[in-house]
């Protein structure tokens, strides 16, 4: 259900102004007034006990002194969303784009390893969905298997894919793919044994008065029956890719990608910097996510026209 | 004869099911011990082979039968544990190192001589972290839930937001938490609060909606508040939204709490356990870690699927099972 109202959120043509727009806005001002409120919050006790005594040494500041201080401390408890804002502009105006000090670079390094295997878990997961529809033996023995490791935490294996594709010479974008294309393999392993089992037994009984093969029935019917039970399940792919490649960049010491940033943003704590890495990966999920939407929509579309 | 009541085996599949382990017992009974061969002999891959070719035989057979609910299970069940079986003969014929896939055998004798090691790791990273980032999270999203039921233009704005939140990395967030909140525990449960939240929002906001129209008009024919619709009506309604909501979030929670740990702990933990010691090679340790976390993960499932089946018995979803 997620899914679906997910899905509607991000139709066109439904933003009508009173109807969504509004309020929307509404609570990300609240949001944002919360953040500023908070930023205040917590930075007061660091801005009075190291840079107020600085810049006021008779110590005269107002309140006002003191917010606007809050507001744009270096190494803030939690930094301003305009501070957020500005280092993410900057970090994407400033430097070239084949910087480290760019974010658009981690997150081009990220989304590289993500799609990488984004595109090899969605193949493998309906070649082994196929699979399963048309063996009785798998889908007895194995199908039990992939549903119930949706009930068990797969990325903590992370660390061993790493350690075990490092000691077989694999590096750079390969482990992390593997990673993602594994969280990737299972939803859509799972949907897609739905989605091709969704056509009806009349339209099954049609395909055989035809003398259709297996494999004409699969292309003619069974594929185009599972879109629908597809494209969420790519939704659900695309998202866990991403925090799949994130984690796989963590124990690499990997110099790039927003998972490595995050790490050594904590390291130097460097928080303004952890902040727009997480803005960005943030927008990353989305990107991606609409992007498989988009995708989603241009097929189904040119299905019912066709 | 068989475990399953009336429903009796065929005999050509026990047959099959005697000599496929009689095979692999006297195949387990010849392979050397780990460690003591360079590579594996022709007698042995042969005999592996024909190990294998009798369990998928019996694999067949038993996937194919019908009869009993519990067939299915039983050969999921026997495909498991002949994965097990070769993973075990596998590793040690081929002299597999340790550090690329520890067997089976040494997994089990890492996880019992280091017991308490996990047993502290279980203790941090699930009963403090995950539960309490669970019931914090799950509460709170069902808090606001039934707070803006009222509200329906804070849920036109709330719903959104809440959806998309899902697209977004939110473990993420695990560096800042370990910040403020310092390595401590209740970092890790807040990650965990953070991410179960948005999931039991939005699971609560479409239970709600799930009344339909005509039980609604009944409860206005009898004259029942708005609290009293609330209780007797539409919450027991949405049971099946908000336990799926806290399946989901228990698995989400495990991964939250898991994945935060790597972003720095305490020297305890699932997920201190697994990256430090991955760090050091020592893989029969991280192996038996994430079988605590699988096991953990299917557990919380099976229990919370029992609690719905007590919960909401007289639900149509419950009844069709």
């Amino acid at each position: 259900m997620a899914t679906t109202t997910e899905a509607t959120a991000m139709k066109p043509g439904v933003l009508s102004l009173t109807d969504r727009l509004l309020p929307v806005a509404t609570v990300l001002a609240f949001v944002l007034a919360l953040w500023y409120g908070g930023a205040v919050g917590l930075n007061r006790a660091g801005a009075i006990e190291r840079i107020l005594p600085n810049s006021h040494p008779n110590g005269d500041w107002t309140t006002a002194d003191l917010i606007t201080t809050t507001l744009n401390m270096e190494r803030p408890v939690l930094p301003a969303p305009h501070q957020v804002a500005a280092d993410l502009y900057s970090s994407l105006v400033d430097w070239p784009l084949d910087s480290p000090r760019n974010l658009l670079y981690h997150a081009a390094v990220t989304a590289q390893s993500t799609l990488v295997g984004f595109v090899l878990g969605t193949l493998l997961g309906i070649a082994l969905a196929a699979a399963i529809v048309h063996s009785r033996t798998l889908d007895r023995a194995l199908l039990p298997w992939i549903v119930a490791s949706q009930t068990v935490p797969v990325l903590a294996i992370a660390p061993i894919v790493l350690v075990i594709l490092g000691s077989l010479g694999f590096s750079g974008v390969a482990p992390k793919a593997t990673i993602a294309m594994y969280l990737c393999f299972f939803p859509v392993t799972v949907a897609m044994v739905q989605g091709l089992r969704a056509p009806q037994r009349i339209e099954t009984e049609l395909m055989h008065t035809y003398a259709a093969s297996r494999l004409q029935a699969f292309w003619l019917l069974r594929m185009p029956s599972a879109l629908p039970y597809l494209f969420p399940s790519l939704r659900v792919a695309i998202a866990a890719g991403v925090v799949g490649a994130m984690v796989a960049e963590l124990p690499t010491g990997a110099q790039a990608g927003l998972g490595a940033k995050l790490l050594t943003g904590s390291y130097y704590g460097n928080t303004v910097g952890i902040w727009s890495a997480l803005v960005m990966s943030a927008l990353l999920g989305l990107g991606l996510t609409m992007a498989v939407a988009g995708i989603e929509r241009l097929v189904l579309r040119q299905r019912r026209v066709g | 004869m068989s475990p399953a009541g009336s429903f009796a085996l065929p005999r050509r599949v026990l047959g099959w099911w005697v000599l496929s382990v009689l095979l692999a017992a006297a195949l387990g009974w010849v392979v050397p011990a780990a460690g003591t061969v360079d590579s594996a002999s022709p007698l042995h891959l042969i005999a592996l082979l024909v190990v294998a070719v009798v369990a998928v035989v019996n694999v067949r057979q038993v996937a194919a039968l019908d009869g009993h609910p519990l067939l299915g299970t039983l050969a999921a069940a026997l495909f498991g544990v002949w994965i097990v079986y070769f993973w075990q003969v596998g590793v040690t014929l081929f002299d597999v190192p340790r550090v690329l896939l520890p067997s089976p055998a040494w997994i089990a004798q890492m996880m019992v001589d280091r017991w308490d090691t996990l047993a502290g790791d279980f203790v941090q990273t699930v009963l403090k972290a995950v539960l309490v980032g669970w019931a914090l999270g799950s509460g709170l999203g069902f808090a606001v839930g039934v707070a803006i039921d009222r509200a329906p233009f804070l849920q036109r704005g709330l719903l959104p937001i809440a959806s998309l939140t899902s697209t977004v990395p939110l473990v993420a967030v695990a560096p800042i938490m370990v910040m403020w909140f310092g390595f401590e525990w209740p970092s890790k449960a807040a990650v965990v609060v953070l991410m179960t939240f948005f999931p039991m929002l939005v699971a609560t906001l479409a239970g709600l909606q799930a009344a339909g129209k005509l039980e609604r008009e009944l409860m206005h024919s009898y004259a029942a508040s708005y609290t009293r619709t609330l209780i007797d009506l539409r919450l027991p309604m949405a049971m099946p939204f908000l336990f799926s909501a806290l399946k989901v979030n228990a698995t989400l929670a495990l991964i939250g709490a898991i994945v935060a740990e790597f972003f720095g702990s305490p020297t305890v933990g699932l997920g201190f356990r697994i990256s430090t010691e991955a760090a050091r090679m020592n893989m029969g340790l991280v192996w038996g870690a994430i079988v605590v976390a699988a096991v953990t993960g299917s557990v919380a499932y099976a229990l919370l699927v029992q609690l719905e089946r007590r919960v909401a018995f007289w639900h149509p979803s419950i009844r069709a099972q």
